[in-house]
């Protein structure tokens, strides 16, 4: 298997770190806690979006990056997870914090479920079968049985939450948008922790085997339907936390915001990330908030065209993602590196995530 | 039991419809083993040129031919120019180029032709001969078109040489190259079939549902569902395909469910048959080997 993904996963997660890289780590931190208060407050939001789309990212590349399934459905787990807290908060009352782990459990749950069909559905099928179900949740929600909970067409309006304390930094103050950055940052990182430690293992190792060679991992011990529909729950789930987080940060939620193309999207961020790469997530964030706005800028009268061609633009120079020009240019310098008398700075191993 | 017969014909109109999309996306799967996403909104783009000559005063028919002409140079070109360098590329890559080229064709329709709903002649006069009691003349002419575009896909596969080089390079790429077919070539006369197609099936649908930049999104999903149902590898199941998803949406819609969870009940039906049936109706089976 010279599979870069797979070699990735496969190397020994501990390593010896030195001061410089501890240094780069904390000055990252510092960074990322006064980006909100350098900049204005819709590049606030934006920001906050890019955060949300980069666990929705992250879900389904768990998903279709390590395990080769196909989703065009998870718009519709993104879906759930924004309505199980619009509900959760407007009728139940709860904090929305509380609401994350219900959302996570639901779509888990949910995602669960769906994998059973999966396991039968292989490729294209399997394609069909989660469009279905991203066309289907919205027609659902709107449906006038649930229509005391949900809304229907005019969906929630939900109030954004007030920081807890007040603070002033650089002339800015910490309002609604810049707490709840901290907040998806907070999560966003406990969710990338998560997966990477969910994935640098045995469990990792099983999704990539099922996904190179489902045969040879079935004869090797690994319980192929359990495997598979856990990664469909826990990719759902994932999914679901980003949905609730968009549904706070966003503070509406409507069928309508939940369309068969947000699934295209969530998918389009995968692949221009890089698939089975946990960073990819973030660079697959940043072009799908980030393009259709660029586009838009560039030609007003035929934006998506524009857009179309960045996307197979995209795909003619990385057909691996952002992650796959990374990790080549990284081997070509590892490369060069070696060839050099060897530095006792040179850093080790593979790329970290 | 009038209303009955009603629902299931009209259902079969429609499902010609879906079986000729699902016949242009059979003939690219056929070909490079790839769903097209893009094939609706190519099949719109062409209703759109067909809509402009017809605008400018050309004959229904001329402009038919050349607008099914057009497509087809310009499937032919896609796959040339824009697909042919990642031939190789893994599905995933392909599936977002498809993605790309969607939203292209869609957002060029709208500025092109704006987005505003068109109305888009029938070549079949409503008291015609072809009006039966249970069809009406566009309904009757259309499934017309489509059986002999069925029996003109079917000569040409079956009765001349370059169909016959399709057929090898589909089966067996490498031993097609051996013998001096231009395996790449047959995949863009596959592109260029299946946007001929696309645009017939554009053409016919578009004087009953009316004709805007987003016409085919769900006729393409339906189009999908039949492909995948009658047997993805096969061009007469995948029309069988398209008469069961039409006749099925339709009943569900008249006695079920209404027609507002029409869609959502349909393609659950769909994925739960094929759940039983992974390789389709009509579907072979598939060994595979170790």
């Amino acid at each position: 298997m010279n599979d870069l993904a797979a070699r990735s996963a496969l190397t020994p997660p501990r390593r010896r770190h030195g001061l410089g890289w501890w240094l780069a780590i904390a000055a990252v931190a510092v960074a990322l806690v006064l980006l909100p208060f350098l900049v204005k407050n819709y590049r606030v939001f934006q920001f906050n979006l890019v955060l949300v789309y980069a666990i929705a990212v992250l879900g389904l590349n768990m998903l279709t990056g390590y395990n080769g399934q196909i989703s065009l459905g998870h718009g519709a787990f993104y879906a759930i997870g924004g309505y199980a807290a619009a509900v959760l908060m407007e009728r139940a009352g709860l904090p929305y914090g509380a609401t994350l782990p219900v959302a996570a459990l639901l779509c888990f749950v949910l995602g669960f479920l769906m994998g059973f069909p999966a396991l039968r559905l292989g490729g294209h099928y399997l394609a069909l079968a989660t469009l279905a179900l991203a066309l289907a949740v919205p027609q659902l929600l709107k449906h006038k049985a649930i229509e005391g909970w949900t809304g229907g067409v005019q969906g929630i309006v939900l109030t954004k939450p007030e920081p807890p304390f007040t603070l002033r930094l650089f002339g800015q103050s910490l309002n609604a948008d810049r707490w709840l950055y901290f907040v998806t940052l907070a999560v966003g990182a406990l969710m990338f922790l998560l997966a990477w430690n969910l994935l640098r293992g045995r469990v990792g190792r099983a999704l990539i085997a099922i996904r190179d060679h489902p045969i040879a991992a079935a004869a090797m011990g690994i319980n192929l339907p359990l495997y598979k529909s856990l990664t469909f729950g826990v990719s759902a789930a994932f999914t679901g936390v980003a949905g609730a987080l968009g549904a706070v940060v966003v503070a509406f939620v409507s069928p309508d915001s939940y369309g068969s193309f947000l699934s295209i999207t969530i998918l389009v961020g995968v692949v221009i990330g890089g698939l089975a790469s946990i960073p990819g997530a973030i660079f697959g964030a940043i072009f799908i908030q980030y393009v259709p706005n660029l586009a838009d800028e560039i030609s007003k009268s035929a934006p998506w065209a524009i857009y179309g061609i960045f996307l197979i633009v995209f795909m003619y120079l990385m057909p691996g993602g952002v992650m796959g020009i990374l990790r080549k240019a990284w081997a070509r310098w590892r490369v060069g590196a070696a060839a050099a008398p060897p530095s006792p700075a040179a850093p080790q191993g593979e790329h970290r995530p | 039991m009038e209303a009955f017969l009603h629902q299931v014909f009209s259902g079969l109109a429609n499902g010609c419809i879906y079986g000729s999309v699902a016949l242009a996306l059979v003939m690219i799967y056929q070909a490079t083993h790839h769903l097209n996403f893009a094939q609706g909104e190519m099949a719109t783009f062409s209703t759109f040129i067909a809509w402009a000559l017809i605008q400018r005063g050309w004959p229904y028919w001329a402009a038919f031919a050349l607008t099914v002409g057009l497509s087809f140079a310009a499937g032919l070109l896609i796959q040339r120019i824009i697909l042919r360098p990642i031939e190789r590329a893994p599905v995933l890559t392909n599936v977002i180029v498809f993605i790309g080229l969607l939203v292209i064709f869609n957002s060029l329709a709208g500025w092109l032709f704006d987005h505003t709903v068109k109305a888009f002649p029938s070549p079949f006069p409503q008291n015609s001969i072809l009006a039966t009691r249970w069809f009406s003349a566009h309904e009757m002419g259309s499934f017309l078109v489509m059986m002999a575009v069925l029996a003109l896909l079917y000569a040409f596969f079956r009765f001349t040489p370059v169909g016959l080089a399709m057929r090898a390079a589909a089966l067996n790429p490498e031993s097609a190259r051996l013998v001096g077919i231009r395996v790449s070539w047959m995949l863009a006369m596959g592109w260029g079939l299946a946007a001929a197609i696309g645009a017939i099936a554009g053409m016919m649908v578009a004087p009953s549902v009316f004709l805007d930049p987003n016409m085919m999104a769900g006729i393409l999903l339906y189009g999908f569902a039949a492909a995948l149902l009658g047997g993805i590898d096969n061009p007469l199941a995948a029309v069988a395909g398209g008469l069961i998803v039409g006749v099925l949406e339709n009943l569900l819609g008249a006695y079920v469910i209404g027609t507002e969870l029409k869609l959502t009940v349909a393609l659950v039906l769909i994925v739960g048959t094929l759940t039983l049936r992974p390789n389709g109706l009509f579907g072979k089976q598939v060994v595979t080997r170790v």
